[in-house]
């Protein structure tokens, strides 16, 4: 590790040489200005930082990064990443992925990752849409959905991407929204000095194939009432007026109206580092249009991470059979000699 | 101790020496077979004899007991002489069973040793194995020697009074055959008495009993009349120097981590458990105070998408597979030839297509690796000749990875991975250092990094994360020379294809030129590559020795050909090539040299026997007059 003194770093030393290829519009460019934003916070030297990607749009973002970076194939950031931080344990490494990348064809690396618990930061852009290949329906988009490939409307369940990553024991979990930048930044941090897999949703807006498919949550008129800011220790309350609030009835939660004998104490208090991740998912389950839909960290806890236990193990056997010797291992079974 | 027999094993019979000799020990997949073979092998080996191995086993953890289905066999072959495979023709055969018999009995050269558990042939058994009536009656049976020993009444009463179950007590069956087969060929107990020591040492009863089995065994081939003689086989006269017994699969192990320790890697190796090659992450998770990092990924892509972040990293990266998961591994192995990283891609291969023949061996994976992948995508392939050969393919190919910057695949396969050899143990300190450079840290003055701005050899510079200055992004996408960066320029793809294709060619510089055992120029050249060396070696030696104008050529390196290639294959009136394929390497040959090569193929998830190659060789001498 370096010890000289870091220099101070801002938003445009993270900014490469490549020209943006996004639609103008697109949710990313967003996504990529608060990334750039945050990192100089997290105090990493740029190229002790790796963003690794799968396939479609938002996997371009490790080119625009001045970092190192792998664009790697559809689904597979997830395993790329595994094995760089194994194999490194000293780097920063971040996954950037999409719906259909991280839960359709990634499905199965992703699962795996999270329940490992290796120190990755995965950020899933989640527009609801295949963007890259023009507008098929993903595993988030709701039932139907009429896209390209679904002309007469989709017909199979939506995944819900938090509900998987907490159904896998991560150990963080947290969305944002694209356009909700400063609230967007705080998670990104959050999820930066997150010691183990860290997930990250974001609504994304595609303004091309799927736009305005997050408008409940981001126009100005709605979110109020559609979003609810989770804070770890502080009752779940909402609304413009935030006068509602979310209380529990046995494991069922109900919208509430604050006032007429109804008291802030009265409504779930959110725990982000509960042992158990019942709470967190008994949230990534409020859905729009029948609840407000948290943002903000819902799980932030820790267990041990996979590429400490792998080190930790390589550490145990050099000190039970000391560093490794090729003339031991060569004769280590039994041997005769020809003269 | 109930050991009792005689010192140092002598015999009071009489002794018939001979030059070497090839047994099977044939029985259930729960009969310990496998154990019986290794064990034979091993004290073989101690005893100086030159030996090749060839282990046979289902597919099934424990078929059902006594179906021809779960007949699990291990073939000894121990020598005075040199040898390359083995053997043919067993010259004995140990039948726990009427399946095992049934079989393995077309293997047995006329006249050859037949001993069988006869307690095992009861109506029930012979019956299981589609024999009307009792094998060891039949008339058929008469052109060999037949041994009907009471193996397990001669096992039970062994063990009694050590308190074990009828069942644990057959357990011990296999150590009895084992001691008879010692005493047959004159095989010292020692090395198995110590193995029992060391292998059930914990549990003192089960060890006790397998020594009693064993001696017994011993003791009955030494006071039955039944055994008139037995046989000696002298140690071989191999090169001097310490030996040690080595599998395929282990040597490959080991000669990946003398490769990482060689260029001061740390070995990272990312791989899904599949048959046969599963026995190298086994064998390399036993290593972790080398700084080894086995990740068993939760399937094939990921084992190699992890490898390939690994070596983005800086380390030395492996995944290891057979066919079925090297098909998987297609779009992630042209990802890492993109990406132009060092990667070692190891494919044990096995009976296919599809799942084929999971413990048989075949070769029939050229093809997909010289092919498998979408687009333009050349990768450099080695393939491994015997067991001992794979240690030092496991050193080439991470040199030739290195220096070229490009993922290598080598091919191994079933009859390498799981056959042994002797093996001459090099000193560590004198295998030659593989050096490999990485970029230093570097002020650019706001120039970005060049990350495809190649050397002579056209490899990219190998710069890892942790280096000031050189941060950079790789990706599937094409890329502009020089920079890296993402480019869709028609001129600039066709240049990187070139390139790339240009980079695989190149490294024909650096590998040996190939050496033809027998005349420069001739009437016959025999090809050869992987697996089939041994017996191709034997059986051009075999013709050689009988005058015949033949030649053999054997090919480590199957892309690129080594540059001599094509002036050894116009230099002899026909070309031969043996496959246990439906003629892959003759296809790319034909293709590539405009050669009239001919094929001999087999695709029965066995090894080619020396007399199937030299009745080929014979037949194309014949026809050609």
């Amino acid at each position: 590790m370096t010890t000289k003194e870091l220099p101070v770093l801002t938003a445009n030393d993270f900014a490469s040489d490549q020209d943006i290829r996004w639609c103008p519009g697109c949710g990313d460019y967003s996504i990529l200005a608060q990334m750039k934003k945050m990192m100089p916070s997290l105090g990493i030297p740029r190229e002790n930082i790796v963003f690794i990607s799968g396939i479609g749009c938002s996997s371009r973002f490790p080119y625009y990064m001045n970092t190192y970076g792998i664009h790697g194939i559809h689904g597979r950031a997830p395993a790329i990443a595994t094995g760089l931080k194994i194999a490194r344990p000293d780097l920063q490494v971040w996954v950037i992925t999409g719906d259909g990348d991280a839960l359709s064809i990634g499905g199965n690396h992703f699962v795996h990752a999270i329940r490992r618990n290796p120190d990755l930061k995965i950020v899933m852009f989640n527009n609801r849409i295949y963007g890259l290949t023009k507008g098929q329906y993903s595993p988030t988009s709701p039932v139907g959905k009429v896209t390209k490939s679904s002309p007469m409307g989709a017909i199979d369940s939506p995944l819900n991407p938090l509900s998987v990553a907490i159904g896998c024991e991560a150990t963080f979990v947290a969305r944002a929204i694209d356009v909700n930048i400063k609230h967007l930044t705080e998670v990104l941090k959050r999820a930066g000095e997150h010691k183990g897999t860290a997930f990250v949703e974001v609504y994304q807006n595609c303004n091309v194939f799927n736009d305005g498919a997050f408008d409940y949550a981001t126009s100005r008129e709605t979110k109020t009432e559609t979003i609810i800011e989770l804070e770890h220790g502080k009752p779940l309350i909402f609304g413009k007026n935030r006068d509602k609030g979310i209380r529990l009835i046995g494991t069922h939660p109900e919208i509430v109206s604050l006032g007429n004998g109804i008291k802030e104490d009265d409504l779930l208090f959110h725990d982000e580092r509960a042992a158990e991740p019942t709470l967190a998912y008994l949230l990534s389950r409020m859905r729009y249009p029948d609840f407000p839909e948290p943002i903000g960290v819902l799980r932030a806890v820790e267990r041990p991470r996979y590429e400490v236990e792998v080190t930790r193990q390589i550490t145990e056997a050099r000190g039970k059979r000391g560093e490794g010797d090729l003339n031991k291992m060569f004769n280590s079974g039994e041997s005769w000699t020809v003269t | 101790m109930a050991s009792t027999v005689s010192d140092s094993n002598k015999t009071e019979k009489n002794v018939i020496v001979l030059e070497g000799a090839t047994v099977r020990l044939a029985g259930d997949s729960g009969d310990g077979m496998q154990l019986a073979g290794t064990q034979l092998t091993s004290t073989s080996a101690l005893l100086g004899n030159d030996v090749a191995t060839f282990p046979d086993f289902p597919a099934e953890i424990r078929a059902p007991r006594g179906t021809l289905a779960g007949v699990s066999g291990y073939q000894v072959h121990f020598s005075s002489q040199d040898i390359f495979t083995p053997g043919d023709r067993l010259n004995a055969l140990v039948a726990m069973n009427p399946a095992a018999l049934k079989t393995n009995i077309q293997d047995l050269e006329v006249g050859g040793i037949l001993i069988v558990d006869n307690d095992s042939f009861d109506a029930k058994s012979y019956k299981l194995a589609g024999y009307e009536s009792n094998p060891l009656d039949n008339t058929v049976l008469e052109s060999y020697k037949l041994f009907r020993v009471p193996m397990t009444m001669l096992t039970r009463e062994s063990v009694k009074g050590l308190g074990l179950s009828q069942k644990e007590a057959d357990r011990c069956r296999n150590f009895l055959a084992m001691g008879l087969l010692y005493w047959l060929y004159g095989r010292n107990l020692d090395a198995t008495l110590r193995y029992i020591e060391s292998k059930f040492g914990g549990k003192p009863d089960v060890a006790e009993a397998n020594r009693r089995a064993l001696n017994a065994g011993w003791n009955y081939g030494e006071t039955t009349d039944a055994f008139v003689s037995s046989y000696r086989v002298e140690a071989a006269r191999l090169k001097p120097g310490k030996y040690t017994n080595i599998v395929g699969n282990q040597a490959l192990a080991w000669g990946l981590i003398a490769a990482a320790r060689l260029s001061g890697k740390e070995l990272f190796l990312g791989s899904y458990p599949i048959t046969p090659a599963s026995d190298i992450l086994h064998e390399l998770s036993k290593y972790k105070n080398f700084g080894v990092k086995t990740f068993q990924a939760e399937d094939e892509i990921a084992a190699i998408c992890s490898s390939i972040g690994a070596s983005y990293g800086g380390a030395m990266a492996i995944t290891t597979s057979s066919g079925p998961g090297i098909a998987l591994k297609g779009e992630a192995m042209g990802l890492a030839m993109m990406l132009e990283l060092p990667l070692l891609i190891i494919n044990v291969q096995r009976g296919g297509p599809s799942t084929g023949l999971p413990t048989k061996t075949e070769q029939a994976d050229l093809l997909q690796a010289l092919y498998g992948r979408n687009g333009e995508s050349p990768l450099p392939i080695v393939a491994a000749r015997s067991p001992g050969d794979c240690f030092d393919v496991a050193l080439e190919a991470w040199r030739i990875s290195t220096r070229f910057m490009v993922p290598v695949i080598i091919l191994s396969d079933g009859y390498i991975a799981n056959g042994a050899e002797p093996w001459l143990i090099p000193d560590a300190n004198a295998l030659p250092k593989i050096e490999i450079k990485h970029p230093g840290p570097q002020s650019l003055n706001g120039e970005p990094f060049r990350p495809y701005q190649r050397d002579e050899k056209l490899a990219r510079p190998w710069a890892i994360p942790g280096t000031e200055g050189l941060m950079h992004r790789v990706g599937g996408l094409e890329k502009q020379d020089i920079t890296g960066n993402v480019s869709y320029d028609a001129d600039n793809h066709e240049h990187m294809v070139g390139v790339r294709a240009q980079k695989v060619a190149n490294i024909a510089t650096e590998i040996a030129p190939l050496e033809v055992n027998g005349p420069a120029s001739g009437d016959l050249l025999v090809v050869s590559w992987g697996g089939t060396y041994g017996a191709c070696t034997t059986a051009v030696e075999r013709c050689q020795e009988r005058g015949l104008s033949v030649a053999h050529v054997h090919l480590r390196w199957l892309n690129p050909f080594p540059a001599n290639l094509e002036q050894i294959l116009r230099s002899y009136k026909q070309v031969l090539v043996p496959e246990l394929n439906l003629g892959q390497l003759r296809m790319v040959l034909r293709a590539k040299f405009l050669v009239n090569a001919i094929g001999l193929n087999k695709v029965k998830g066995k090894p080619f026997v020396i007399a199937e190659i030299v009745k080929k060789i014979n037949e194309m001498l014949e026809s050609s007059k």
